[in-house]
């Protein structure tokens, strides 16, 4: 089926920007260890960590761009490439996995029909794993755009989603 | 306008992901359109997560409760007459009345959900900055000493005695000694580190100030995990209020001593739960593990002597040095002094913190405090001490919680996370997971970690599929002999725990189905 896809751009994704990112970087380049913190700012400011920023962090810190890379890639947390415009995480550890994970995670990848860390082809919806967020008193647990939800259900997360799909 | 009725709504995550924020606003609006003046506390949470989104109202006789109130409740709470404590049914009675919190012995954790996490006169009020005012007066060497004799153990899973640890950085010549802060809680049943620094952020900043007078350290970072934005959010107005008010900073009070704290964030990393893991994450490294020794004490953070401690240990500290290291050591048994926060997660009908002297049994916990499952099913599986404990069954639920015991036992005490599982649960599945999540996190550094996880996930899946399982099995247990023995740290070193914990209680669930 032939069907034309308008991408959507990531709700917090931005266009390259050389003068913003060493703006970041430079904030960061005086703290001890203050690489970690540059990537965060170079995330939070772009959506994720554009590989055009690589040559000035290790200019910044003083390292090649494969030790730069070397660090970006050693975190979960930082990506490569934007996400969708809504991202989905639902915990996987042992605490969710007592009270239906699993089954939350099959519904909903059957939902937005992807697997595991992929993004919808019309790039709203990207679903990763968690490994805790920390409310296993009330688990399962999920986040939506970064918001935490507990105790969650099938049916919670088609009335989420279906609210989500409206905006 | 009628008389001002103050409520309360905690301010912590477990109550926002039931939607407190919510309620929040419809309890105010509803108490507009029918002219009733109510103020809001945002509290932090007194951890009976079971329980939230919990409401207090303040009367005459004290703070009622009304539990897991949603948006739909709030106008029949007012037909209630709640705003003068009327029943509904949702009613707890008063808060310090539930049995589940009445008969906890709350040290670390006397302050949450009790006051308005930040706030520096509410914690003042109820004791708060005690334990530094003493230390102020102190030498380095007895503060130490007091938080030896106290029998304080790391609460972070490893029970190394804190006051050891101190008594080495004190005694370890460095141009710029650091306390580093733990709080990395990655392991899935805990979140006793979360509801401390959201409910009570001062009492971390209190216990590490107290660290670097201890040790001669005047600069601090909390390693902070990055699926934590809301403690992150609450200690950094804790440290601008603590700075504001001269609890930080060149002259702390006029003592003439200077500590200060920053927040660095992880990124998702499990690994960095390990504290030379931490170390490289911090300094804006790869968060390889490092090889002991050296020890982090003697050469840490930047080369320099540092104390890493977790959340609980340092927030333990304060009321050990404002009563005593004998008031502590009163509590608890054996070599395990002092008190635990329990955290009852999975499949759990009454999940939450419980803060209890050492000694009181498993089964008084899931049981007694728990409640049993969520779902009513029977308990097969509970998983004490995080992703890396042992899998126990019904049998050992009178083993009673202490380092030692446990440890006899072939299980892990830990941070006292304690995970429940139905009678629906795989144990293969489980001991899978095992490996699946020890190749997902390993740092890589060390080849039983790094290969054998991926080589055990694999013969896993066979057993499961009935290939072989026999001599798979003899694999397995190979396996974790090598990993076990040879591996670099905890999480290849303990990943076999929950694997041959699962086999040994459960072999049905191994055999082909």
């Amino acid at each position: 089926m032939s069907q034309k896809i308008e991408a959507k751009p990531h709700i917090e994704e931005a266009a390259w920007d050389k003068g913003e990112a060493q703006e970041i970087i430079a904030r960061h380049a005086a703290l001890k260890g203050g690489l970690m913190e540059a990537l965060h700012g170079l995330q939070q400011a772009f959506g994720f960590v554009p590989a055009e920023s690589y040559d000035l962090l290790a200019a910044a810190f003083n390292l090649s761009k494969a030790e730069v890379y070397g660090v970006q890639s050693f975190y979960h947390d930082f990506r490569t490439a934007p996400a969708g415009h809504h991202v989905i995480q639902i915990c996987q550890a042992e605490s969710c996995q007592a009270r239906g994970s699993r089954r939350l995670t099959a519904h909903a990848l059957n939902h937005l029909d992807i697997t595991l860390g992929e993004t919808t082809p019309d790039g709203r919806f990207t679903l990763e794993a968690a490994y805790c967020l920390g409310n296993c008193a009330v688990s399962p647990n999920m986040t939506l755009d970064g918001k935490l939800y507990g105790r969650m259900t099938t049916d919670l997360f088609d009335g989420l989603l279906k609210k989500t799909e409206a905006l | 306008m009628t008389d001002l009725v103050t409520l309360y709504v905690p301010l912590e995550s477990t109550a926002l992901s039931l939607g407190a924020d919510e309620l929040v606003l419809a309890l105010l609006e509803e108490a507009a359109a029918r002219h009733q003046d109510v103020e809001i506390i945002r509290n932090g949470s007194w951890g009976m997560s079971w329980l939230e989104p919990l409401v207090e109202v303040v009367t005459g006789e004290g703070r009622m409760a009304y539990a897991n109130v949603t948006v739909d409740d709030v106008k029949g709470l007012f037909d209630a007459g709640f705003l003068s404590g009327g029943i509904h049914d949702l009613s707890q009675g008063l808060t310090a009345e539930i049995s589940y919190l009445k008969n906890q012995d709350r040290l670390t954790f006397a302050r949450c959900g009790l006051i308005d996490a930040l706030s520096l006169d509410d914690y003042q009020d109820n004791g708060g900055f005690q334990g530094l005012e003493a230390a102020l007066k102190m030498p380095a060497q007895e503060i130490v000493d007091q938080v030896t004799a106290s029998g304080l153990r790391g609460r972070g899973g490893a029970a190394f005695p804190t006051g050891i640890k101190w008594n080495t950085v004190l005694g370890t010549a460095g141009s710029q000694k650091y306390i580093c802060c733990n709080a990395d809680e990655g392991d899935s049943g805990t979140f006793a580190d979360r509801i401390l620094m959201e409910s009570d952020p001062y009492c971390l900043i209190e216990g590490m100030i107290i660290a670097g007078l201890a040790v001669g350290a005047t600069e601090g970072l909390i390693y902070l995990r990055s699926e934590y934005p809301l403690a992150q959010e609450i200690l950094n107005e804790a440290l601008i209020n603590a700075r504001a008010g001269g609890w930080l900073g060149q002259d702390i009070r006029g003592s003439g001593k200077a500590f200060d704290i920053e927040i660095r964030m992880g990124a998702g990393s499990y690994v960095c739960g390990e504290e030379t893991a931490m170390l490289n994450s911090l300094e804006g490294k790869r968060g390889m593990v490092r090889a002991k020794p050296p020890l982090p004490a003697i050469e840490g953070l930047f080369g320099q002597p540092t104390v890493v401690n977790n959340v609980l240990s340092l927030a333990s500290v304060p009321i050990i040095m404002a009563r005593g290291a004998k008031f502590y050591q009163d509590f608890g048994m054996g070599r395990s002094r002092g008190t635990i926060a329990f955290q009852l997660a999975g499949n759990i009908a009454r999940g939450g913190l419980v803060e209890k002297a050492f000694g009181i049994s498993l089964r008084e916990l899931l049981e007694g405090y728990g409640g049993g499952t969520f779902t009513k099913t029977p308990i097969k599986a509970v998983q004490v001490g995080g992703p890396l404990g042992a899998y126990l069954s019904q049998d050992d639920f009178d083993l009673p919680m202490d380092y030692e015991a446990f440890s006899a036992a072939g299980a892990v005490l830990g941070h006292g996370g304690i995970v429940v599982f139905d009678d629906s649960a795989d144990m293969a599945e489980q001991a899978k997971f095992a490996f699946d999540f020890c190749a997902l996190e390993s740092c890589g550094k060390c080849t039983p970690c790094r290969i054998g996880s991926v080589r055990g996930s694999e013969v896993m899946a066979k057993i499961q599929a009935g290939k072989n399982v026999s001599d798979n099995l003899t694999l397995v247990h190979d396996l974790c002999d090598v990993m076990a023995a040879g591996s670099l740290c905890a999480m290849g070193g303990m990943t076999p725990i929950p694997v041959l914990s699962a086999l040994k209680a459960w072999p049905k669930d191994f055999k082909a189905k």
